[in-house]
């Protein structure tokens, strides 16, 4: 039985195919992963389906009858919900209120909405008490709610839209366990994600998207994480090894005990230290959220550290703003590029100005009061030849240039000015494959010639390769270090979750912190849905 | 990339002209529901532009305008909304007239003392909402707005006879400047002068669009507008420049008032004009920001506020709040049609882009091509 079946969708944006020939079918009782790197169109497919968005071309079918959907409502109607990835509670009201919020109609306001809560958080094993205030509740009890909200509208397919991004790892593990509770009830889940051992762990079937398309499925027993990369990146997977080091004892940064507190008070980073030599890359593994955007906002100067020293050079430069820091060769590689790398509705050479207004060729003249135009508009046709922009023009606007263009541009930019220190934070995230080698080029390139680099990268892989040396950051402190040559993903990855701390040996992984790795749990999870749905 | 350039021009034309064109329908509209002539009122308007006392009248009321709406857009060019430019440039005005009755150098002296008073009393004004919006995060709107009110206040405390004022009979005045702070007119025979303060407004504009387009300051400015984290992250410091902004921007708006009190007032009473700030608002909206825009902008609404008044002297009359109905729908419409009409170029260019790139060098699509289907694991 199929729960929702999309056939030949297509979606066109101004400039871009959002949607492609998307197929894809769930089946009754099942999760199903649909996953793809950031931008490939999951999220475009996911609110068509929801009714946010209408398909150009393409039908819906939902328990085998074909629908059309206008709105959200008629989704919902169709017992269609979504969990969003940013969720949309009230704090200052109880679970119960936001949970009839809207749908007053289905069971009131009282007695009855409260017993019905009750009974779908018995029946799914939820866990979500009706009379507290959403503020006083965590991320994970959030998601309940949102769950819990979704079931309440009585949806008998679920999306869940990245659901874990926000999760510690014990609490993926409560989730899935949900997961299967809904399914063993006949339910229907749609999980989207980009953690491929995640899919593995809790899908029954993966449908890949690549480019706007779906590009082939695949059934979580037989397959691989990295057969599962492959099918999401669309070739074989351009592995980007370092050749020989280049690492000299010259330090170029050093960060001496540097702490970050947060307004209540909790520490976001802690006892920070590494130093970073030049010729060296220092990769920071981590799951998101743990203090690796405070660390590079602390290093640009975008937050200043509540205690400890940032050295660079000879320099310390702790006080330092971010003006001058990159005037003394700090390159920014930022993680979110249309938040703190471009002006998008600037034309591209203005764009090549940004963040170097004070240096040559942006501006000339005593001071560097004078913008200079013609010699940057110059220099932007020099980068987007040499990093291979595609771009009809440099006086477009950034936001009509693809995101891995985009990114070739900030490269492109930030490497013209020959840093000696450079804050890479993902720097092929939502990068096609080709750009993907050509930046870890530019960056090795650089590397040869000296180059400091703090690498922050979610792709392990490219972490282990591009890096020479490797720390784990966990809950605002580096927990663990490693040897790039040695180390292997699921090993790190461990590390990554807190599992294993102080220095990482390939052979002396611990046996417990391995099973808990992601790449590891499919074997466990093979068997243990069935005896949980019993 | 020309093609792209004329576009541009293109999109800065077709959000005023669009706007004006519905404005001028719609009250046109209003016309026919009053039961009058839709048309010739415009034209009645169109006459009165051709005489040319009518022409200095508008001309000097232009001149003001423009240096009210400098003052507005280079806030707006940061995201900042300094409302506050109409107590801003009174403000600034009395301070001048106060100083240039009770002080009296030789003019090459008194008249730039008299500039920088006025410069400091705006940004000094302007200042009270910078500071509050850097340190405590007040925003910049709410407290502009008041400072509006409390302007109001000081003025009417400094009119007071015991403070600054001297009543003219039944008119509260600061008493008559220094003959050496006035600044000589431009003779246009029986039609009147023309302010010698408006040949300052012009350089103003010219060097607004200098100091924005080709120096480091302006392009810091520009950024900070655009996407603020992004401008941070470049090396801006926001609050820095949320303060200086605010500081220029009122000292642009303290000169508002001086074509008139240096030219012909040489007082400031309760006759002196008021709004000034508030049409700016409507002009650097409607000017789009920029320099060449708003000298435009200025001379349309001046010719509003001059050509109307004879609407009512018309061999059929007609209201002269016509004049105003329509600044009013300007204002609506200039709103609306740029929102639109910046959508749509956003577009428009990222669709043209798409077809350039489809077209020229087909990106990557050798290696992309091989969208059969596989399926992993088998």
């Amino acid at each position: 039985m199929t729960a929702v079946e999309l056939a030949g969708i297509t979606k066109r944006f101004p400039g871009v195919v959002a949607n492609h020939d998307i197929h894809l079918t769930v089946r009754k009782g099942t999760v199903h992963a649909l996953v793809g790197e950031n931008g490939a169109g999951k999220s475009t497919l996911m609110k068509i389906l929801y009714g946010m968005q209408k398909p150009d071309e393409g039908t819906i079918a939902i328990d085998g009858e074909q629908v059309a959907f206008s709105s959200p409502a008629d989704a919902i109607a169709r017992g269609i919900g979504m969990v969003h990835q940013h969720f949309m509670l009230a704090d200052n009201l109880t679970v119960l209120e936001n949970v009839v919020l809207g749908s007053e109609k289905l069971y009131g306001i009282g007695g009855r909405a409260r017993r019905k809560i009750l009974e779908i958080s018995e029946r799914y094993g939820l866990d979500v008490r009706p009379d507290v205030l959403v503020e006083n509740l965590g991320v994970a009890a959030r998601q309940r709610v949102e769950i819990l909200k979704v079931l309440y509208r009585g949806a008998r397919t679920l999306i869940l839209d990245e659901p874990t991004a926000v999760l510690v790892p014990q609490e993926v593990d409560a989730l899935f366990a949900n997961l299967r509770e809904l399914k063993s009830e006949g339910l229907s889940v749609i999980f989207i994600s980009h953690k491929l051992g995640e899919v593995l762990s809790v899908a029954d079937e993966i449908t890949v998207i690549r480019r706007g398309t779906t590009v082939g499925t695949a059934v979580p027993a037989e397959t691989t994480p990295r057969q599962l990369a492959e099918l999401m990146v669309g070739s074989e997977l351009p592995t980007p090894e370092t050749s020989e080091s280049t690492v000299t004892d010259r330090p170029v940064l050093t960060v001496k005990d540097l702490r970050l507190v947060a307004d209540g008070g909790k520490a976001l980073l802690d006892d920070i230290s590494f130093t970073i030599h030049a010729g060296e890359v220092l990769g920071l593994a981590g799951v998101e959220g743990n203090g690796q955007t405070e660390l590079v906002e602390a290093l640009i100067g975008l937050r200043h550290a509540d205690s400890g020293t940032i050295t660079l050079a000879e320099d310390e430069i702790t006080a330092w703003p971010t003006r001058r820091r990159r005037e003394q060769g700090v390159g920014y590689i930022p993680e979110d590029r249309h938040r703190h790398g471009l002006l998008l509705e600037a034309p591209l050479w203005e764009n090549r100005i940004l963040g170097h207004v004070t240096e040559e060729p942006s501006t000339r003249g005593k001071r560097h009061f004078w913008l200079d135009p013609k010699a940057a508009q110059a220099d932007t046709r020099r980068i987007v030849e040499e990093y291979d922009v595609r771009t009809p023009g440099i006086d477009v606007t950034a936001a009509s240039l693809s995101g891995g263009n985009q990114q070739k541009l900030i490269v492109g930019r930030e490497m013209s000015h020959k840093p000696r220190f450079l804050i890479a934070a993902h720097p092929t995230r939502g990068v096609d494959v080709g750009a993907q080698a050509q930046i870890w080029d530019q960056i090795r390139e650089a590397r040869r010639e000296g180059l400091a680099v703090l690498l922050i990268s979610a792709d392990l892989d490219e972490l282990i390769g591009l890096s020479d040396t490797l720390r784990v950051i966990y809950n605002g402190r580096l927990v663990a270090d490693a040897d790039p040559a040695t180390i292997t993903p699921e090993e790190l990855g461990s590390a990554m979750t807190g599992a294993a701390s102080g220095h990482l040996e390939h052979e002396e992984a611990p046996a417990d912190a391995l099973a808990k790795t992601p790449a590891d749990a499919p074997a466990t999870t093979a068997d243990a849905p069935e005896d949980e749905a019993r | 990339m020309k093609k792209f350039d004329k576009e541009r021009v293109l999109l800065a034309v077709a959000g005023p002209v669009i706007a004006l064109v519905v404005a001028v329908a719609l009250t046109s509209v209003v016309l026919i529901a009053s039961g009058k002539n839709p048309v010739e009122p415009y034209l009645l308007m169109f006459e009165q532009a051709t005489y040319s006392d009518i022409q200095v009248l508008i001309i000097n009321q232009a001149g003001m305008y423009y240096l009210a709406a400098l003052a507005v857009a280079i806030g707006f060019r940061m995201n900042l909304f300094n409302i506050g430019v109409d107590g801003q440039y009174q403000l600034a005005a009395m301070a001048a007239a106060i100083v240039g009755t009770h002080v009296a150098m030789p003019a090459v002296l008194q008249i730039p003392l008299l500039v920088l008073t006025a410069v400091l009393t705006g940004a000094f004004w302007s200042g009270i909402a910078g500071v509050l919006k850097v340190t405590r995060g007040v925003s910049e709107v709410v407290a502009t707005i008041m400072l509006n009110a409390i302007a109001s206040s000081v003025i009417a405390y400094l009119w007071l006879p015991s403070v600054f004022g001297v009543k003219v009979g039944n008119n509260n005045t600061t008493g008559e400047m220094a003959k050496s702070g006035w600044v000589p007119g431009i003779d246009m025979g029986p039609a009147g002068e023309i302010y010698g303060f408006t040949l300052v407004a012009i350089l103003l504009g010219i060097g607004y669009w200098v100091v924005l387009n080709r120096t480091r300051f302006g392009f810091d400015l520009r950024a900070s507008g655009a996407s603020e984290t992004a401008a941070a992250a470049s090396g801006v410091d926001p609050k820095r420049m949320v303060l200086t902004a605010m500081l220029v921007s009122g000292g642009m708006a303290g000169l508002a008032g001086l074509p008139i009190l240096l030219g012909a007032s040489h007082t400031y009473s309760a006759t002196f004009p008021t709004t000034l700030g508030f049409t700016g608002i409507t002009i650097a909206l409607l000017g789009r920001n920029n320099p060449v825009g708003i000298a435009f902008a200025a001379l349309l609404i001046a010719w509003l506020d001059k050509a109307s008044p004879e609407l009512e002297f018309a061999p059929v009359p007609y209201d002269k709040e016509i004049a105003v109905i329509m600044q009013g729908l300007i204002v609506l419409a200039v709103v609306v049609s740029y929102e639109a009409v910046r959508t749509w170029g956003l577009r428009r260019q990222q669709r043209r882009v798409g077809a350039e790139l489809a077209a020229g060098h087909v990106l990557g699509a050798s290696s992309d091509n091989n969208t059969e289907k596989e399926v992993a694991g088998r």
